[in-house]
């Protein structure tokens, strides 16, 4: 089933990385499942123990199922000082999850994240592949429902 | 290192000289300096998580940590100080504040090294908050219990399942603070690869990680009279009861472990070994049957069930090559209820069928569910070293003064063929000495086979045997022990790289003697101490050969006929099945019941 993400890479340990990014960045809920750890360990010959030592060490990867777009907010000191907790508090309320769930539509996954590299901009999140600063909770709160409305 | 250039350094003033590539931890016990650790353990690799075991070096900046550091030419080490001893108290006092501190309780009580640890450094307990956030415990399997409360992300148990037994059972969940210990998708024991070797157990420093425990049930079903008890011993046992009990640790205690049995209240003490000769006459003949009419080969041993799951796991390609044989222990459960139960006139659906083994995967073999061939459950109930020492101190047995008892006949006589089992090279050893007999028609001269013996991952011999009908025959022979070795064999035997006629594997480095169930903290040196015993145990006894036991002659003139007859097959042999190398769970028979 993941034959052609995984195939697109030489069968040696040091593509583990590269392939379980193809794996994850290609499944609709952007997860690595326990059929493609399976997959990828018989490939590499690489045990499913190691595999799933990798994906649990890297916080980028996840081995449950996510939702569409997957927020990341930073948890790091200069963005906790600019006021990142109450942002975090806004962000479990409007959705109605906790850390590292995801909403019942499916369409967020909530997950905190290390310094995103624009602290100037404190506090800040990225949503998939887009960053978003100077963070107030009204502004969240377009973001979220800006996104609910691309979706519809 | 390569090279033997020599360092010299200066531990707390006093001067050390070692190999280059030492560590600075090597260098101090060379030295007969004490410094403390917690995660370190002589057999394995060190994995550095502890710090406990921090230094100080003169003019580097930060303490380092003693067990991953290599020594430099005129470094200057301090073992203890002020700082070092408050670092290392700090440490100890923030791993008991994530640990489910529940000592009187706990199976590691006495032995925990995380306790005496504690205790020796004058750790503080209530000096940090409680931070532990209970999790499940892991109990649903037959095996092993792993208890995440208590354990302190030490990494024994992932060294040893990844590098010593390279079964891949364990892995670290997540990183630093909240990395804990688990199975893949921490699906439990029971759902990963698994091979219940417990080698695991044996290197837990803490009660994370016990055998399931069966001492409630057997208590039960001795204070029962209804139930008739009956209990065999394997050989690794009589070699390691000593060491626990403040005997001399280089002797068997045959007599008083049959002594300490009776007290305890079973109804027949029987034992492993007669059923380990047993084997002997059914593997052996074999395979002279498959040397003679040209069947698979290599024949590859059966008694190790941490073996056996791991070949159905991670070779099941191979499995016609390992034989049909039953282990001694499922050999002796079969015979309980039905020889046994027939020469008393017992009806065998009162007999509770108990063992006691240096083994926790025993426990998932007597339960796996083909094991039934006597119409009951073959094996009740496995105990490990651990539980029947504890069983024996909780009784208040007085064990280093007991007086020697015997076992009790029909199924209790052995040779020092069956004794040796309990040491890596003793099945083969013992095959060796009847086979011989059989094809020659008369005893080896000199009944060592050196060449077996020793803790050599892997040993390999070549012996001539000058045969009746088929000339002189040369027999290639291997001997494995531990998983990892055996995964390096069986891929030689597999690409055809080698050829053997003959090949013992056992699970647990060292054998029986270092299985799972055995005491706590069993270190190399340990094991091969224990095979010494059992090798001098051989060595006394009149009978060192399996096909002289007069019990096995007995069962087979009175009961099941010859070597390898109907009966025997039915009742002593079994068949194997591929398993999943993600959960373990069987997926399909690979070879079948005769």
């Amino acid at each position: 089933m993941y034959e052609k993400f995984i195939k697109k890479y030489a069968p040696t340990k040091d593509n583990l990385i590269y392939i379980l990014h193809e794996i994850q960045d290609n499944h609709p809920q952007q997860y690595v499942s326990e059929e493609a750890v399976q997959e990828v360990s018989e490939y590499l010959k690489v045990s499913p123990a190691h595999i799933y030592g990798v994906l649990t060490f890297y916080t980028m990867f996840s081995t449950k199922p996510r939702g569409k777009n997957i927020i990341r907010l930073c948890e790091s000191p200069p963005c906790f000082l600019r006021g990142s907790e109450q942002i975090l508090k806004k962000l479990k309320e409007s959705l109605d999850v906790k850390i590292g769930e995801t909403t019942k539509d499916g369409l967020f996954t909530l997950e905190l994240c290390a310094c995103l590299g624009v602290c100037g901009n404190a506090p800040v999140m990225m949503i998939n592949e887009d960053v978003y600063g100077d963070l107030t909770e009204k502004k969240v709160e377009k973001i979220i429902n800006d996104i609910k409305g691309r979706q519809e | 290192m390569a090279n033997n250039k020599m360092i010299k350094l200066w531990i707390d003033n006093k001067e050390v000289e070692v190999p280059e590539g030492t560590t600075i931890l090597s260098a101090a016990q060379k030295a007969d300096i004490h410094i403390p650790t917690l995660c370190y353990h002589p057999d394995l690799e060190p994995s550095a998580n502890c710090g406990v075991c921090v230094v100080e070096i003169e003019g580097q900046p930060v303490p380092k940590r003693s067990c991953c550091t290599p020594v430099w030419e005129g470094m200057k080490v301090t073992s203890n100080s002020v700082k070092l001893r408050h670092l290392r108290k700090t440490l100890v006092e923030m791993v008991l504040s994530n640990h489910d501190v529940v000592c009187p309780t706990c199976n590691q009580n006495n032995k925990c090294e995380l306790q005496d640890l504690a205790y020796l450094l004058g750790v503080d307990d209530s000096r940090l908050p409680k931070i532990l956030e209970k999790k499940p415990i892991d109990d649903a399997g037959f095996s092993i219990v792993r208890d995440p409360n208590k354990c302190i992300s030490c990494g024994r148990c992932i060294t040893v399942c990844q590098q010593v037994q390279t079964v891949n059972a364990l892995t670290i969940n997540g990183r630093g603070f909240d990395g804990t210990v688990t199975t893949p998708f921490d699906k439990g024991m029971s759902e990963s690869p698994c091979v219940n070797c417990g080698q695991c157990v044996v290197y837990c420093p803490v009660g994370a990680l016990r055998e399931k425990s069966n001492t409630e049930e057997v208590w039960d079903a001795l204070l029962d009279d209804d139930k008739y008890v009956v209990v065999q011993e394997a050989p690794a046992i009589r070699a390691t009861l000593g060491e626990e009990f403040g005997m001399d640790p280089e002797k068997v205690t045959v007599g008083k472990m049959y002594a300490a049995l009776r007290k305890l209240g079973f109804d027949r003490v029987f034992d492993t070994n007669f059923s380990a000769d047993l084997t002997i006459m059914e593997e052996g003949t074999e395979l002279i049957t498959r040397l003679k009419e040209g069947g698979k080969l290599p024949l590859i041993t059966s008694c190790s069930p941490g073996w056996i799951k791991f070949m159905e796991t991670y070779f099941p390609g191979i499995a016609e090559n390992v034989s049909t044989c039953k282990s001694p222990q499922q050999m002796f459960g079969a015979l309980v209820k039905t020889y046994f139960a027939e020469k008393e006139d017992l009806d065998p659906a009162k007999i509770v069928s108990v063992s006691i083994m240096p083994c926790t995967a025993k426990k998932f073999e007597a339960n796996r569910p083909e094991m039934k061939d006597s119409g009951y459950q073959d094996v009740d109930y496995v105990l490990t070293t651990r539980e029947f020492v504890k069983m024996i101190k909780e009784a208040g047995i007085d064990f280093k003064n007991l007086p020697e008892e015997k076992a009790d006949d029909l199924m209790g006589a052995y040779t020092g063929a069956g004794t040796i089992f309990g040491a890596t090279g003793g099945v083969m050893e013992a095959a060796v000495r009847t086979a011989y007999y059989v094809l020659t028609g008369r005893e080896m001269d000199n009944l060592n086979v050196e060449a077996v013996r020793g803790m050599k991952g892997v040993k390999e011999a070549s012996l001539t045997i000058p045969t009746k009908d088929l000339g002189e025959v040369s027999l290639n022979v291997a001997v494995a022990h531990g998983l990892g070795n055996a995964r390096k064999l069986m891929e030689k035997v597999v690409s055809g790289e080698k050829e053997y006629h003959f090949i013992e594997v056992m699970a647990c480095p060292g054998g029986c003697v270092g299985g799972g169930g055995q005491p706590f903290g069993s270190s190399l040196a340990d094991r091969a101490r224990r095979g010494m015993s059992l090798y001098k145990e051989d060595s006394d006894l009149p009978l060192r050969c399996s096909h002289q036991n007069p019990a096995v002659n007995k069962a087979y003139e009175s009961y099941l006929g010859e070597p390898n007859s109907e009966k025997a097959h039915k009742l002593l042999h079994t068949y194997y099945f591929q398993r999943s190398t993600a959960n373990g769970q069987t997926q399909k028979e690979v070879t079948h019941k005769h």
